[in-house]
């Protein structure tokens, strides 16, 4: 963490003011007003716009491993998103991935 | 005047809210481990969780922590993440836009993505609901669901430090956000945004932290909308 507690709180300050900006906005502040459908177009896709391009470095390149590509964690990673499609569910979806991850870190010990 | 079917709306919410106990208890918990390994105080992780109350945004903003990106480039690239929820908000405004300010105001505080989904399923189900008993069952829905956000983070700040190395928790963060990510990719125009968002980001993963992700997420969401109209025009 190289952030001080000051610039933390500033994130956790304006990040949580911001939240609650964009949920009160259309039901507080602009009310029944339309919104034109190209925006709506666009922020259908924020979150699997964001977090698809976040989480990819991450998993060829853990930080754990100095950065260098790591079996379990790769394999880990693709059978969180195999269950994640197959079964729509969160906690069956990390579930797998934890088995995975430690079944290949196990394997790894012992070999 | 509260009524009776005003209560019994608010308590048909908090019934309908309890499975999703079982995502938010390991989610928040998760949230507080990662938080304290990342080496936030037990003050700041609680403060995420209250003021935040947004789990994407948090566990992005958190390893945007974590890459050392500036703090504008973490704040944009945690609100993108919670952007959807200004459609959220525009969704509501048929069905509680009569509501006083103050519950618009609480309501706001606690509409993310479980509430929202339930509570609209919910109106549709039911159009002869009133405006008073469909904000009783939006805070129905919300009062299991809060508290336990706030008690698990809690539980997952105070255990954090204890866990071993071995248990390689630098991965529990990767593995949540691909199953946070999977059951979004619902239609060919998620699974494009997904795809430019990765190919993106990967492509400009030489630039300074976040700002590689957020011209990926932009280009992302721009191939979503593309694909989406594409799609739509297709069919009859």
């Amino acid at each position: 963490m190289t952030l001080t507690d000051a610039q933390i709180w500033l994130v956790i300050a304006v990040l949580g003011a911001g939240t609650f900006l964009i949920r009160f906005s259309f039901l507080g502040l602009i009310g029944a007003r339309p919104m034109p459908a190209w925006l709506l177009r666009l922020l259908r896709y924020t979150p699997v716009a964001v977090i698809p391009g976040m989480v990819m470095p991450l998993v060829l390149w853990p930080g754990a491993t100095g950065g260098e590509t790591d079996l379990p964690r790769l394999l880990a990673a693709v059978a969180t998103l195999a269950a994640g499609l197959w079964t729509r569910s969160f906690v069956m979806s990390v579930g797998i991935g934890a088995v995975v991850l430690y079944a290949g870190l196990g394997l790894r010990a012992f070999l | 005047m509260t009524t009776t079917s005003d209560q019994s709306a608010y308590t048909t919410g908090m019934i309908h809210a309890v499975p999703f106990l079982l995502v938010i208890a390991p989610f928040s918990l998760l949230f507080g481990v990662v938080a304290t390994e990342a080496g936030l105080d037990l003050l700041q992780t609680m403060g995420f969780s209250t003021l935040v109350i947004a789990g994407a945004a948090q566990f992005a903003a958190l390893q945007m922590m974590i890459d050392g990106a500036t703090v504008p480039l973490i704040l944009m690239a945690a609100l993108a993440v919670n952007l959807r929820m200004a459609m959220y908000s525009a969704a509501l405004v048929p069905h509680l836009g009569s509501l006083p300010l103050w519950q618009r105001a609480l309501i706001a505080y606690v509409n993310f993505d479980q509430t929202y989904a339930t509570s609209v399923a919910r109106y549709e189900a039911r159009p002869e609901m009133t405006a008073r008993q469909k904000g009783a069952y939006f805070l129905g829905v919300a009062t299991p669901i809060t508290p336990a956000w706030y008690l698990f983070t809690l539980t997952g700040a105070l255990i954090g430090s204890t866990i071993p190395p071995a248990l390689a928790l630098d991965f529990a963060l990767p593995i949540t956000f691909v199953a946070m990510m999977a059951p979004m990719l619902r239609t060919l125009a998620h699974v494009a945004a997904a795809l430019t968002s990765v190919t993106v980001a990967l492509a400009l993963s030489g630039l300074p932290s976040g700002t590689g992700l957020l011209i990926a997420a932009f280009c992302a969401m721009c191939a979503g909308a593309l694909v989406e109209t594409l799609t739509t025009r297709a069919r009859p």
